[in-house]
C-alpha cells in the first residue's frame, strides 16, 4: 500500500474530537449535515416500521362465508398476536436457531476476515490478485451462491465426492445447520475483511518501526498495535454482521428450504407467517426480533464499541 | 503501548517486505486464496459446461461449452440491458450515499451537538428490521407517488439499507483522524470545507473507498425491492432478470445459465474493485500526503 | 429461485388518506377480507356480485401475468391476438420463475390494489385462496367450451360452485419404467404397490439390476411432498379432503397410503437419497440407469428419450399409470388456470382474450411446442399428437382418474401440515399413527376459521 508519511502538525495517535473554537452554529451545522440521511431512512424504513408496528396489534379472526365462500374478517386491537406467537413452541426454535447461527457464522467470519485482511495488508507480488479473489465471494449475489452452494451439498453434488460421504446436507438436522454456516461464512468473511483492511490502511506505518526498535515481538505488535488501531473498524464491521446474520433469511430459505426446524430463522418464521396472509402475527415475529436485534446490538455497542457513540470524552492510555 | 506511541522514529520503506516472505505465510495465502476461489472455481467449471452434463462432478469441463453464456445473454432475457440498469442503480446509489454519508459522518464524529447518541443509534436501527416486512408499505407508497417502474424506485430504498453502514463506518473513520491537521490546514487559511477536502477526506481515502465497494455491493445484489417495484422489463436490473431465467422445460432450474449469469455480474465488479483501488486510494493518500 | 421474496402486508398507514372514522367503521364492518391490511375498504366499484359475475363492457390494452415464455410461443399468440385488437392490446409480464415468487407477486399487487396484472397464470392450488379474498373476479362459465375439457381439470378454476378460472394446461403424474428389466423377468408394469415391489425383488436378483433402487418420486419437503402424499392416499382409496372439504387423513386409507411410503424407505424399495429428490434429482437417477420405477410428471418422456447420450436409458423404458394398493392408483392435479385479477381494468377485453388465449387451438399448439398437457379430451385422442407423444393415451387415463390437490382456502398452511407431518414419517422421526393424528388436526385448524 501507499505509504503515509508524516506530515507537519500531525501526531502519531488518533486524539480526542476539537473543541472547536466555533460553537456557535454547529448544532445548525450538523442539522443540515445530517438531515438527507434522516430523511432517507425515514421515509423508507421508518415509515413502514410504524405501519407494522401498528399491525402487530391488530389481531384479526376469519371466517368463511357458508354460501359464498368468501372470507370475512374481524379484527381489534390487543396483544393476540404476540400471546399467539410466544404460545408458539416455533418461536423458541427459530430463536435458538438465529442465536445459533449467529455466534457460529460471526465468530468464524472475525477469525477468518481478520486473517484475510493481515495477509491483503502486507506487501508481497500478487497482492492485488489475493485482493481480488478475496472480494469474489463477497460480490456474488446471495441468490446466486445460495444456489451454487445448494449444488455442492446435493446428496450427489461435489461435497459428498470429496468427502466421500452420502450426507444428505439439504434435508435436515446439524448437517443443514452446518451447510448454513459454511456458506454464510464463506460468503461474508470478505466483508469483515475489507472493513479490517481500511482500518489496518490508517495506522501509521511507524508505529510498527518504533515498536521493532523497541524489540517488540511480531505478536505483541499485533496485540499491542494492530488491534487497538483497528478496533473502531472491526467492532463496525462486527456490529453489521450481526445485524445481518440476526435477519438472516435468503441462504437457510433457498440452500435448505422453508419450514425445515434446524434451519428456520426468526426471519423465516415471520416470512411464513406474511406468505400466509397472518400479516399481524408476521408482524409480531418481526417486532420480536427487531427488539432482540436491538438488544444484542446496544449491548455490544455497549461492551465493546463505546467510543463509536460519539461521546468524545474517550481518555487515552 | 504509550512509549511505543510517543517514539518517532525514521520513515520507513515497504511494510515488512523485506524480510522475504517465509514459507509459513505462502502456505497462509495460499490457503486463503483456496478458501475463497473454490467454490467460485467451481461456479466457472459449472459455467462451462454443457447443458447435458450440468451436473457432472469432474474437475474440468469436457468438452468446453458456451451454451451457458450464450444462453444468458440470449436477445430475448434482456440481460445485457439489465447489467446497464444494474451500474446506474448501483452507482447513482453508491455516489449518492457516499456524499450524504460523508456529511452524516463527518457531523457525527467532529462536531458538538446534543442528541448524538440518539441520532447514532436511530440510524442503526435502520437496520434492525427484517426488510421482507417493508416491501408492501413502500409498494403502496411508490404506487401513490407513481414511482412504479423508475430508477428512484430502486435508488432510494437500496440507499436506506446502505446509509447505516455507510454512516458508522465513516463516522469510525473520521473519528481516528487527527484534530490538529485540519486545525493546521485552517491556520494555513482554508475554509473548514476546504480543510475538509484537502486534508481530512485524502486520509479518510481508505475508509471512503471500502464504505463505496461496500455499498456498490450492497445495492448491486439488491432484489427484494427491485422485483416489487418493476414490472417493465427495460427498468429491471440483473438480479430481477436473474429470476426470471427458466430452464429449457418446466421443473428445469437453469443452473448452468445461472451460474454463467453469476460469473458474469461478478466479475466486473472485481475488475472494477481492482482498477479503483489502485487509481483511488494509492493516488489519493500518495498526492494528498506527500 | 432465489430469494424469496415477500409479501408482507403491512397495514394502512396511520398517514393514510382515509379518515380515522372511515377506517374504524371499515375495520368493524370488515366484509373484505384483510380490509385492514389493505388501503380502505369499500373500494372502487362495489364488484360484490349477488348472483353471477357482473358485467364489464370496459376494453382496452391489458397485460397477462405469467412465468416466462420460454419457446417464445406465448408471444406468438399475443402478436396474433393485438393485429386483431390493436386497440385492446394485451402485453405480456413474466413473473420470476419459482411458483412460490410469482404467487408473491400477485399477492403484492391484490395488496396494493394495483392494476398491473389484469390477466393471471395461476397456480390451480391458489385458485380457492385468490376466490375467497376476492382478488379475482368469477367467471361466465357457460362462455367457455367447458363440457370439451375433461372434468376433473375443470374442477381446479372452481370455488364454491363458480367458475373463477379457466384451464390454461394440466398436468398429471405417471409411472415410468424399465421396460427392458421388466421384459426380462416376463412382468408387465405393475398395478398395485404389492406388484410394484415383487417385480423389483426380482429385478435386484438380475445380473444387470443389482443394487438398482426401486421406486422413487419427489418426497423432498416441498410441494412435491403434498402431491405424492396426496397420491398415495388417494391411491389406496381414501382423500385427503372430502368432498364436504372436511380433513380425513385420520382414516385407514391414509394410514395404508403413508405406510406404503414409509416401509418403502424402511425396507429399502426407495432409496434414502429420495429423501431429497424433487423432479429433477429423480429424473437425473432415472436416466442414470439407477431407478426401476418412477412416479414423475410427463415432460420426462422426452428428455429420458434423448438419443445424444445425456440418457443411459434411452429407449428402454416406458409409462403406466400410477399404482395403487389394491388396483390402479390415483395422480393428483398439476397445471394452470387463467383468471382476472378484481383490481384490473378492460375486464371484458380480459374476458375475451382467455377465451381466444385457451381455446383449443392454442392449447394444440402448445401441446406440440411446449408439450404442456392440454385440458381439451379431445386432443389426447388425436392420432397425429398421439404419434408425436405417445405417453397421451396413459396420459388421458390418468387424468381421468386425477384428483385436485386439497381445496382449501388457507392452502400454504394445509400443505405445510401435509409435509410437516409427512416428511417425520418419512425420516422415522414419528410414527406413522402419530404424524397423521398430528396432520389431521394441523389441517382442520387450516381448514377451520382462524
Amino acid at each position: 500500500m501507499s505509504v503515509i508519511t508524516p506530515t507537519p502538525g500531525r501526531t502519531a495517535r488518533p486524539s480526542r474530537p476539537a473543541r472547536t473554537s466555533r460553537r456557535a452554529g454547529t448544532g445548525g451545522l450538523a442539522a443540515a449535515l445530517l438531515s438527507p440521511t434522516l430523511l432517507v431512512l425515514g421515509l423508507v424504513i421508518g415509515y413502514p416500521v410504524v405501519a407494522a408496528l401498528r399491525l402487530s396489534f391488530q389481531v384479526s379472526s376469519e371466517g368463511i362465508d357458508p354460501s359464498t365462500g368468501f372470507v370475512s374478517t374481524t379484527t381489534h386491537y390487543g396483544f393476540g398476536n404476540y400471546a399467539a406467537v410466544f404460545a408458539d413452541e416455533r418461536l423458541l426454535r427459530a430463536w435458538w436457531n438465529t442465536t445459533s447461527f449467529t455466534l457460529a457464522s460471526v465468530t468464524l467470519e472475525v477469525l477468518i476476515g481478520v486473517l484475510m485482511a493481515l495477509v491483503m495488508h502486507r506487501a508481497f507480488r500478487g497482492r492485488a490478485f489475493v485482493r481480488a479473489a478475496i472480494l469474489v465471494p463477497w460480490a456474488i449475489p446471495t441468490a446466486i451462491s445460495g444456489i451454487l452452494w445448494k449444488w455442492i451439498f446435493n446428496s450427489q453434488g461435489v461435497a459428498n465426492a470429496l468427502l466421500d460421504t452420502q450426507v444428505l446436507w439439504s434435508s435436515d438436522g446439524f448437517h443443514a445447520w452446518l451447510s448454513v454456516v459454511v456458506a454464510d461464512t464463506w460468503k461474508t468473511a470478505p466483508f469483515v475483511a475489507l472493513l479490517v483492511l481500511a482500518g489496518l490502511q490508517i495506522i501509521p506505518g511507524e508505529l510498527y518501526e518504533a515498536a521493532r526498535v523497541d524489540g517488540a515481538s511480531a505478536w505483541r505488535s499485533f496485540w499491542r498495535i494492530t488491534l487497538p488501531l483497528v478496533r473502531p473498524a472491526l467492532v463496525v464491521a462486527v456490529l453489521f454482521r450481526l445485524l445481518d446474520v440476526l435477519r438472516m433469511f435468503d441462504l437457510p430459505y433457498i440452500l435448505v428450504g422453508p419450514r425445515k426446524p434446524s434451519v428456520e430463522t426468526l426471519s423465516m418464521a415471520a416470512f411464513h407467517e406474511m406468505n400466509n396472509l397472518r400479516f399481524g402475527s408476521a408482524s409480531a415475529y418481526a417486532v420480536v426480533l427487531f427488539v432482540y436485534v436491538a438488544v444484542v446490538a446496544l449491548a455490544f455497542v455497549k461492551l465493546f464499541g463505546a467510543d463509536l457513540l460519539g461521546r468524545g470524552t474517550r481518555s487515552e492510555p | 503501548m504509550s512509549t511505543l506511541l510517543l517514539t518517532r522514529s525514521a520513515r520507513r520503506g515497504a511494510t515488512g517486505g523485506r524480510r522475504g516472505a517465509t514459507w509459513a505465510r505462502r502456505l497462509g495465502i495460499a490457503a486463503v486464496v483456496a478458501y475463497c476461489l473454490a467454490p467460485f472455481y467451481w461456479m466457472l467449471v459449472s459455467s462451462l459446461r454443457r447443458p447435458a452434463d450440468q451436473f457432472s462432478n469432474a474437475p474440468l469441463p469436457a468438452p468446453v461449452s458456451f451454451d451457458n453464456y450464450m444462453s444468458a445473454f440470449d436477445p430475448h432475457n434482456g440481460f445485457g440491458r439489465a447489467l446497464v440498469n444494474s451500474l446506474i442503480v448501483a452507482g447513482i446509489t453508491t455516489a449518492v450515499t457516499l456524499v450524504v454519508g460523508i456529511f452524516a459522518g463527518y457531523a457525527l464524529a467532529r462536531l458538538h451537538f446534543r442528541g448524538k447518541t440518539l441520532i447514532l443509534t436511530l440510524i442503526i436501527a435502520a437496520s434492525m428490521f427484517p426488510p421482507i416486512i417493508l416491501v408492501v408499505p413502500l409498494l403502496r407508497l411508490f404506487t401513490d407517488i407513481a414511482w412504479i417502474n423508475t430508477y428512484q424506485a430502486m435508488i432510494i430504498p437500496s440507499m436506506s439499507f446502505a446509509l447505516p453502514l455507510a454512516v458508522w463506518n465513516l463516522t469510525a473513520f473520521f473519528r481516528q483522524m487527527p484534530t490538529e491537521l485540519e486545525k493546521a490546514a485552517q491556520v494555513d487559511g482554508c475554509t473548514p470545507a476546504q480543510a475538509f477536502r484537502k486534508v481530512m477526506l485524502p486520509l479518510a481515502a481508505p475508509g471512503v473507498f471500502t464504505t463505496a465497494i461496500l455499498v456498490f455491493i450492497l445495492s448491486w445484489n439488491e432484489f427484494l425491492i427491485a422485483v416489487s417495484v418493476v414490472n417493465e422489463p427495460q427498468k429491471m436490473t440483473a438480479n430481477v432478470i436473474l429470476s426470471l431465467f427458466t430452464g429449457a422445460y418446466k421443473y428445469d432450474q437453469p443452473f448452468g445459465t445461472q451460474m454463467a449469469a453469476g460469473v458474469v455480474v461478478t466479475l466486473p465488479l472485481v475488475v472494477a474493485v481492482l482498477f479503483f483501488q489502485r487509481r483511488i486510494v494509492d493516488g489519493l493518500t500518495a498526492g494528498g500526503l506527500k | 429461485m432465489s430469494s424469496l421474496r415477500i409479501v408482507l402486508g403491512v397495514g394502512r398507514t396511520p398517514s393514510g388518506h382515509r379518515g380515522t372514522g372511515r377506517r374504524r367503521a371499515a375495520a368493524a364492518l370488515a366484509a373484505v377480507v384483510c380490509a385492514s391490511v389493505l388501503a380502505g375498504c369499500g373500494d372502487s366499484g362495489s364488484n360484490e356480485s349477488k348472483g353471477g359475475p357482473e358485467k364489464s363492457n370496459d376494453r382496452g390494452p391489458i397485460t397477462l401475468a405469467s412465468g416466462k415464455d420460454t419457446t417464445g410461443t406465448v408471444q406468438g399468440q399475443l402478436d396474433r391476438w393485438n393485429k386483431q385488437h390493436p386497440d385492446e392490446k394485451v402485453t405480456l409480464v413474466e413473473l420470476p420463475e419459482s411458483a412460490d415468487q410469482q404467487r408473491q407477486q400477485f399477492i403484492q399487487n391484490a395488496q396494493t390494489k394495483s392494476d398491473a396484472y389484469t390477466v393471471l397464470n395461476l397456480d390451480p392450488i391458489w385458485v380457492a385462496e385468490f376466490a375467497a379474498n376476492q382478488w379475482i373476479d368469477e367467471l361466465p362459465a357457460k362462455e367457455f367450451p367447458l363440457d370439451k375439457m375433461i372434468p376433473a381439470v375443470v374442477k381446479t378454476g372452481n370455488y364454491y360452485g363458480k367458475q373463477y378460472g379457466i384451464p390454461f394446461n394440466t398436468n398429471a403424474g405417471l409411472l415410468f419404467y424399465r421396460t427392458d428389466l421388466l421384459d426380462k423377468i416376463g412382468a408387465k408394469p405393475p398395478t398395485t404397490w404389492a406388484e410394484m415391489k415383487q417385480d423389483c425383488e426380482k429385478v435386484r436378483k438380475l445380473p444387470e439390476g443389482k443394487g438398482i433402487g426401486c421406486y422413487a418420486g419427489q418426497f423432498d419437503k416441498y410441494e412435491g411432498l403434498t402431491v405424492n402424499f396426496s397420491e398415495a392416499v388417494a391411491s389406496a382409496g381414501g382423500n385427503v379432503v372430502d368432498a364436504k372439504g372436511k380433513a380425513t387423513v385420520d382414516t385407514e386409507a391414509a394410514k395404508k397410503g403413508l405406510q406404503f411410503l414409509v416401509d418403502g424407505f424402511k425396507d429399502g424399495t426407495i432409496p434414502k437419497q429420495a429423501a431429497t429428490y424433487q423432479e429433477e434429482d429423480g429424473r437425473r437417477a432415472f436416466q442414470a440407469g439407477k431407478l426401476l420405477f418412477h412416479r414423475q410428471w410427463p415432460y420426462q418422456w422426452t428428455l429420458a428419450g434423448a438419443k445424444d447420450g445425456s440418457s443411459k436409458v434411452a429407449g428402454k423404458f416406458g409409462v403406466a399409470t400410477l399404482p395403487g394398493l389394491a388396483g390402479p392408483g390415483r395422480s393428483s392435479l398439476g397445471g394452470l388456470d387463467l383468471a382476472i385479477s378484481k383490481f384490473a381494468k378492460n375486464k371484458a377485453t380480459a374476458l375475451d382474450f382467455i377465451k381466444f388465449f385457451s381455446n383449443e387451438e392454442n392449447a394444440r399448439t402448445n401441446l406440440k411446442v411446449t408439450s404442456a398437457a392440454p385440458p381439451y379430451a379431445a386432443l389426447y385422442d388425436d392420432p397425429a399428437l398421439r404419434k408425436q407423444f405417445p405417453y397421451l393415451a396413459t396420459l388421458k387415463d390418468s387424468l381421468a382418474t386425477a384428483t385436485p390437490r386439497p381445496v382449501v382456502v388457507k392452502y400454504g398452511d394445509a400443505t405445510a401440515a401435509i409435509q410437516e407431518s409427512t416428511s417425520a414419517a418419512l425420516s422415522g422421526s414419528k410414527p406413522v399413527d402419530a404424524a397423521l393424528a398430528d396432520m389431521q388436526r394441523n389441517l382442520s385448524a387450516a381448514i377451520a376459521e382462524k
